[in-house]
């Protein structure tokens, strides 16, 4: 058996590479379909006939899209923020501290929005804000959205801070106190610089999730509070155009532009 | 200067944890550490060294007695209100900053102006021998050049006291002992009162004006390090600095603090005795292996015994001789004239050793 | 902030006796405990105010909605009822006004879960190839792999349903093809089929489960591998005895991450099963939207929801039952 084995790397499978591949090209041929239809100068969306950025244009031009993507950027910035900031802190407190009652109670109520399927937590706040404008009078029109968001932007941007804060070294914080810096001073000098990468990649993580959201945001959007990925719905139900091909085609652009921001700074933590 | 002792415990106790599971980490520990002196706290790990010198830091407060810095009560300040600093075993060093920004760290923090601190991290560059690395980040430096920027960055502010611990255990021997020499300089240089935590011994003598040898929270011996290691009070000090052998001998007569003790070969020796001491009872004398010379069976000697081994080191020789009477004893001859080979095993010797030479310790 | 703790010693002090004899620094020490609790609590407050109000407070609405009746058109009155859990399984006969058992509703909650348990069959079989393929590669071409992988795992689920359905559609891609090439005349039908929905399932869940097996198989002893080797061992066997049982948890991890949104989807089955092939997802949306029966909506929530809760209990159980090989 072991002249067998002799010169051939111990570690591979028979098959596994090309599985590997195939399920690399099944993960991008549909995205890569998509998007080379969209400089389709065609008009029927499966019968490429030509390189035009017309669809781009038109996109450009269309003011439903504007405002979609205004809605999207409004909703998306501002439980970015929000949920980055309180995210920040629940960490700062549940993470390398002595453990204190309530620690984990915490912890588990903060990933709440990941374990209950969408569709739940959709129809739920849908119910919520439903009562809150019957019984007490409140909507606070596109803030609705936002405080949906920030309910499951939250854990997403908690998880690298959290994964930041526990590769810090404890013993820098004393230092800092040992060289006259009051905890706020060591927070603010110490702490934040070197949790900012971590912050840095919730934040990036949190914008993608909200920017791509479409489950909540459809059932509790009202009229006017189109966002994109509710725009692109609503262009499949017309007779359909590569201009969504287009459209999607950027929302992609996106979420990819910022999964390679969070990609590079976890490279760069990891160097330096 | 004041007169005032630099830094003072009294009394301290700390206590983690409560009831059955409670580690006493200090137990009413008093020492007073002078101004401008080179002090070090000695012992294995656990005996407490390391949680005194954090309370003398601030980073712990003690659960009993009081702590002093130039007279002030300071057991209820927190780190960054003690003008003391601290160089830590891991250095601790802000990966974020570049060199001169660590140094810098403790003066900006006391809101000193730019030109001043600027001025302060280049005398200390200068101090450290850092000056080409000054705007390095931390991981492009080695061990020992990390451990230089820790030492400036605590220096810089010019505290009253810099505490150290255990700063050179990460570094290879050689480094080790440059460094040794590194600090004892610096020390005199400034002025400043060093308290320095180590385990190892040999660093502890070579380094220190005084030290306080310390063994399950409790200080067992503070003195010079002549004084610790010629004149030892306890068996565990004797044991722990050096190498020593162990005799045990019977008071047959006393008076005040002189009295004659009987030696387990029979022969008598007048010595001082401690007043406790009771006649008929045994005492143990520690003997340094250095101390004995090694003579012709049935000349002049207090102990008799055979050679059972002999262990070349290069500047000296170490005979282990079995006693006629039971028993071990380590014998160091200094090869001054190069390795004689006047001895073999089964040899029979004996070995002469002076009272002054015999430390009678504390039971 | 976070500093204070560090200035604090870690163990908590019990209070040994009689306040008379506390020492003053011990009593220094617990009021800085009390100040650091209460700072702690401070900082958790805006996350746990958001997720406790706008989180588990929508949630317990709806408990609360499926012991109600239905409004007329749509929302809830407020008077309790089991009749939601009731109509669950049985509907009232028109001429006999008796309830008769109706499978209906079974029948999708059925359906999903044999999609689901496919779909995460499938994303096994060919995502632990892969992932243990991506991590037996030299670190810097894993970072390309997982980067790869990554991308898609975070994009937007509704762009790439979008884009499966461009290809199996009568008009679309595949059938192109395939009659360009002569193979078939007539185009196959495979959008709004169930192989259309699973199909969407595993190619939306895919990454969901290479990413978990990865992050276990990556941190896998391989000298465990080449003791296995030789020890005579053959290629399956090390495989199947050495490798799969210690990567377990990831296992368990990617399988878990597939399971659950596959059971509860909601996008997919809305574009690609075309509103005649409804799983639970757009049954539990279509009682708040034409429906216009909340309670039951807000009823097949909860059933979903407990049988998610059955298979994160499955999980725990799981993770924290057996120990790994030594």
């Amino acid at each position: 058996m072991a002249s067998a084995t002799k010169g051939v790397d111990l570690r591979t499978q028979f098959g596994f590479h090309t599985i590997a591949v195939v399920c690399l090209v099944v993960l991008y041929f549909p995205i890569l379909i998509l998007v080379v239809f969209s400089i389709n100068a065609n008009d029927l969306v499966a019968v490429f006939s030509g390189v035009s950025t017309k669809w781009y244009e038109k996109a450009f031009f269309n003011e439903e899209f504007h405002n979609a993507a205004k809605n999207t950027l409004i909703i998306a910035v501002s439980a970015t923020i929000g949920s980055t900031i309180f995210a920040t802190l629940a960490a700062l407190a549940t993470t390398r501290v002595a453990p204190w009652r309530g620690q984990n109670s915490v912890y588990m109520v903060i990933n709440l929005p990941l374990m209950v399927p969408e569709i739940i937590t959709a129809v739920a706040t849908l119910s919520f804000f439903a009562l809150l404008g019957r019984t007490l009078g409140l909507n606070f029109g596109i803030g609705n959205i936002i405080l949906a968001h920030l309910v499951f932007c939250i854990p997403f941007a908690y998880m690298p801070i959290r994964a930041r804060l526990e590769t810090m070294d404890l013993t820098l914080e004393g230092a800092a106190a040992d060289l006259y810096a009051t905890p706020f001073k060591t927070f603010w000098h110490v702490t934040m610089p070197l949790l900012m990468p971590g912050i840095s990649s919730g934040a990036a993580l949190a914008f993608i999730v909200s920017f791509d959201d479409f489950t909540i945001t459809q059932l509790i959007a009202g009229p006017g509070q189109t966002t994109l990925p509710l725009y692109i719905w609503n262009m499949i139900r017309r007779p359909m155009t590569p201009e969504i091909n287009a459209i999607s085609t950027i929302l992609l652009g996106i979420s990819i532009l910022f999964i390679l921001i969070s990609f590079w700074i976890a490279q760069r933590r990891k160097a330096g | 200067m004041t007169g005032l002792p630099a830094v003072e415990a009294k009394n301290v106790t700390k206590t983690f944890g409560a009831g059955p599971d409670a580690v006493v980490a200090l137990d009413n520990v008093s020492v007073t550490i002078r101004q401008n002196e080179f002090f070090t706290l000695l012992g294995p790990s656990g005996c407490g060294k390391t949680t005194l010198l954090r309370l003398i830091a601030g980073f712990e407060l003690p659960t009993g007695g009081s702590i002093l810095l130039e007279g002030q009560e300071v057991a209820h300040l927190p780190p960054y209100k003690r003008m003391v600093n601290t160089v830590f075993q891991s250095y601790a060093l802000f990966p974020h900053l570049t060199v001169a920004e660590n140094i810098g760290f403790g003066l900006k923090m006391l809101g000193r102006r730019r030109a001043e601190r600027d001025a302060q991290i280049e005398s200390m560059l200068k101090l450290v021998k850092m000056e080409a690395m000054r705007n390095r980040k931390v991981h492009q430096l080695s061990g020992g050049q990390q451990q230089r920027v820790a030492l400036a960055r605590a220096l810089a502010p010019h505290p009253k006291v810099l505490l150290l611990d255990e700063p050179l255990s990460a570094l290879d021997l050689k480094l080790r002992k440059e460094m040794q020499i590194e600090l004892k300089r610096l020390q005199h240089e400034t002025g400043i009162t060093f308290i320095f935590v180590t385990h190892d011994q040999e660093e502890a003598l070579t380094m220190s004006d005084r030290i306080a040898v310390m063994s399950g929270g409790k200080i067992l011996q503070i003195g010079t390090a002549n004084e610790i290691y010629e004149h030892p009070v306890e068996r565990f000090v004797a044991d722990f600095i050096g190498e020593t052998n162990f005799i045990e001998a019977e008071v047959m007569q006393r008076i005040g603090n002189r009295g004659q003790i009987r030696l387990p070969s029979g022969i008598d020796m007048a010595h001082e005795l401690d007043p406790a001491a009771a006649v008929g009872g045994k005492v143990t004398l520690a003997i340094r292996p250095e101390r004995i010379d090694l003579v012709k069976p049935g000349a002049d000697c207090q102990l008799a015994g055979k050679v059972e081994n002999i262990v070349y080191f290069g500047t000296d020789t170490h005979f282990h001789i079995d006693l006629d009477t039971g028993g071990e004893v380590t014998v160091r001859v200094q090869n001054r004239r190069g390795f004689q080979e006047v001895l073999k095993q089964g040899d029979a010797v004996g070995l002469r050793i002076a009272p002054e030479a015999m430390q009678v310790l504390k039971d | 902030m976070a500093s204070t703790d560090v200035a604090a010693p870690a163990p908590a002090p019990a209070t040994p006796g009689p306040a008379s004899t506390l020492s003053a620094a011990q009593a220094a020490q617990q009021r800085m405990e009390d100040k650091a609790q209460v700072r702690r609590w401070i900082l958790t407050a805006p996350a746990l105010i958001t997720v406790g109000i706008f989180g588990i407070l929508p949630l317990i609405i709806i408990i609360i909605y499926s012991f109600l009746k239905a409004a007329p058109y749509g929302g809830v009155v407020w008077s309790p009822s089991v009749e939601a859990y009731v109509s669950f399984l049985f509907q009232q006969d028109i001429f006999t006004d008796e309830l008769v058992f109706s499978p209906d509703f079974l029948q999708i909650y059925l359906r999903s879960f044999v999609f689901a348990v496919g779909t995460t069959a499938i994303c096994l079989l060919l995502g632990f190839p892969t992932a243990y393929f991506m991590a037996t590669r030299p670190p810097k071409q894993r970072n390309w792999w997982v980067l790869l992988i990554t991308i898609p795992f975070w994009s937007n689920l509704l762009v790439r349903t979008l884009a499966i359905m461009f290809i199996i559609r009568d008009e679309g891609l595949l059938n192109n093809l395939l009659i360009g090439l002569g193979v078939i005349q007539q185009p196959i039908t495979m959008l709004y089929t169930d192989f259309a929905i699973v199909l969407g399932l595993f190619y939306s869940f895919l990454p969901f489960m290479v990413l978990p097996l990865y992050a276990s198989l990556e941190k896998l002893d391989f000298r465990l591998v080449e003791a296995g080797y030789d020890l005579y061992a053959s290629r399956p066997k090390v495989l199947f005895r050495i490798v799969i049982p210690l990567s377990r948890p990831g296992i368990i991890a990617g399988c878990l991450l597939v399971f659950i949104p596959a059971l509860g989807a909601y996008v997919t089955p809305l574009i690609l099963g075309g509103g005649r092939h409804l799983m639970i997802g757009d049954l539990i949306a279509q009682q708040f939207g034409s429906g216009r029966n909340w309670p039951l909506g807000a009823a097949q929530a909860l059933i979903l929801m407990s049988a998610v809760l059955v298979a994160l209990f499955f999980y725990v159980r799981a993770s924290t039952g057996k120990v790994k090989h030594g």
